[in-house]
């Protein structure tokens, strides 16, 4: 096997492990309390102003966007690191058929596996810090992840041309 | 070791292709029936659900507030559950093809492969169908006090897929050790067919139309949604504290808000599902594209059954995107769409059934 079939294999198995790893953690710690929170602040808000404590109320809502935010972010990062991480494997598969030079396919799969791991790391980070940086780390992994399946398309269409 | 290209009836590659498929068959199934029959209907109960919670804060019942809410959450745990039974079985199903395929780089013993095999389809059943039945076992019995027996089912379907997949690192890792070993076993068929080439190129380029989307959605939309969101409940609750010392009460403010935020919820939905459908049906067509060789179809049908795989994965997710705009003409089209994908699953199914070995009995005596 190939130096970059076996970066974008290896790297595919141990992204889902880690992305359902996570997802197990999140639904046994987390998910539970969360939608709890979500649906008691939100229910809370409206029995506030029920009751006319307008400042209670505003408070519960703004716990309910909070933690909204953060659930939603949460349950995307676990698809997001599962979802990529089935594309490394099926790209690992098939990279036999992308017609480059190993060495710009490693390059490629390496791309490919940072992007996977920042993308949705930059997500994450996003439910501690809502500022530029997690928001340019997310950017930045998207980004690779989208130009390395541009140039893989194209290596699929060379290959089909050749 | 054993030869690891072997397709016998009860292989664990064959396991993974034959069950793979068959979940995300039931998957889809699953989805198109929770689509038509129960998600517009429980928006439909949400929506009025909220306009009486409205109306209780005008009436200043915290109580009916409450009740209301605890209304709305038992419906959002019924559309959950059933959205995460769906994408789950759908996902396994992919990640079992995907096993399938990996299978020649497992440096373990047929009997080792084969179990772990059964172990992972026996999680990725237990999974979606314990998430399934988490609204309808609630807490009952439960030694624990916010989790339920379903929600433990669940997380130990989810325990067993991951020790499969461990195992298959583990595989993965001795083949990694003893690369030269092996080498000259290859998953990727020796002659790329029509049907084959097409579904990985249109694959590929389903899942970048998908990535596309997903970062303009991102970028552009999505804390928009989130402020949106929340601007609407906050009007929503002026709108009825509003009311309160009416002498006659008007709701009419407060309706229309709780129907804006109805349609902002349907606009972050339809945006949610094109973006998930158009990448998992680019994935599930790459997979299929290496199934090919285990199809044992003629070439023609073969060809046919990617053209149908094809259209629905775009149909589907497209048309989910215009369902705002059309409404029920656009969700019938999506559905069909849908329809087309299960049509030409079940054709693929068929013809890798009917596959006894024949892949490697042919290899065999070419060899």
């Amino acid at each position: 096997m190939s130096g970059s079939r076996k970066v974008l294999i290896v790297s595919g198995v141990a992204l889902a492990l880690w992305g359902m790893g996570f997802g197990l953690y999140y639904a046994l710690f987390v998910e539970h309390q969360t939608l709890d929170q979500i649906g008691g602040s939100l229910a809370a808000s409206f029995s506030d102003a029920a009751s006319g404590d307008v400042i209670a109320s505003r408070a519960a809502l703004q716990t309910y966007a909070d933690t909204q935010f953060d659930y939603v972010r949460s349950v995307d990062v676990h698809s997001h690191w599962i979802g990529l991480a089935m594309l490394l494997i099926v790209f690992g598969v098939a990279f036999d058929r992308v017609r480059f030079l190993e060495r710009q396919k490693l390059l490629l799969a390496w791309s490919l596996v940072i992007g996977s791991v920042t993308f949705p790391l930059g997500v994450i980070f996003q439910t501690l810090d809502r500022g530029i940086i997690p928001q340019a780390l997310a950017a930045v992994g998207a980004a690779l992840v989208i130009i390395a399946l541009a140039i893989i398309a194209l290596g699929f269409a060379r290959t089909e041309r050749n | 070791m054993e030869n690891t290209t072997a397709f016998e009836s009860m292989g664990a590659r064959r396991l993974l292709i034959v069950g793979g498929i068959t979940l995300v068959v039931a998957g889809m199934i699953f989805g198109d029936v929770f689509a038509v029959f129960v998600l517009h209907q429980n928006a439909n109960r949400i929506g009025a659900a909220l306009m009486a919670a409205t109306d209780a804060v005008a009436s200043k019942d915290s109580a009916l507030v409450l009740a209301q809410f605890t209304n709305i959450g038992g419906m959002l745990e019924n559309r959950g559950t059933k959205v995460d039974a769906h994408v789950h079985m759908i996902d396994f199903g992919y990640l079992a093809l995907l096993l399938a395929l990996i299978q020649p780089y497992v440096a373990l013993t047929e009997l080792t492969r084969r179990r772990l095999a059964k172990l992972f389809l026996l999680g990725a059943v237990m999974l979606p169908v314990s998430v399934f039945l988490i609204h309808y076992v609630g807490l009952s019995y439960s030694p624990l006090s916010s989790i339920g027996w379903a929600s433990i089912s669940a997380d130990l379907g989810g325990l067993l897929v991951i020790v499969a997949c461990a195992g298959e690192l583990i595989g993965l890792w001795r083949h990694a050790r003893n690369s030269r070993e092996a080498e000259s076993q290859n998953v990727t068929p020796k002659e790329i067919t029509w049907a084959s080439r097409t579904l990985l190129a249109g694959g590929t380029l389903l899942i970048l139309a998908g990535f596309l989307h997903g970062a303009f959605y991102a970028v552009f939309d999505l804390r928009n949604y989130e402020t949106q969101d929340q601007i609407a409940l906050e009007t929503m609750i002026n709108a009825s504290v509003a009311q309160q010392n009416s002498a006659a009460r008007n709701m009419r403010d407060t309706n229309t808000v709780v129907e804006g935020y109805g349609m902002i919820q349907a606009e972050k939905a339809v945006n949610i599902a094109a973006h998930s459908h158009i990448i998992e049906f680019g994935l599930l067509a790459i997979l299929l594209a290496f199934i090919q060789q285990y199809v044992f179809l003629a070439e023609r049908w073969k060809r046919r059954w990617a053209v149908v795989m094809l259209t629905g994965s775009v149909l589907l997710p497209a048309f989910v995107l215009l369902e705002l705009q059309f409404g029920l003409i656009a969700g019938g089209v999506a559905d069909a769409g849908g329809l087309l994908v299960i049509i030409a699953l079940i054709g693929m199914l068929v013809g890798v059934l009917r596959n006894k070995g024949q892949v490697d009995a042919t290899e065999g005596a070419a060899a």
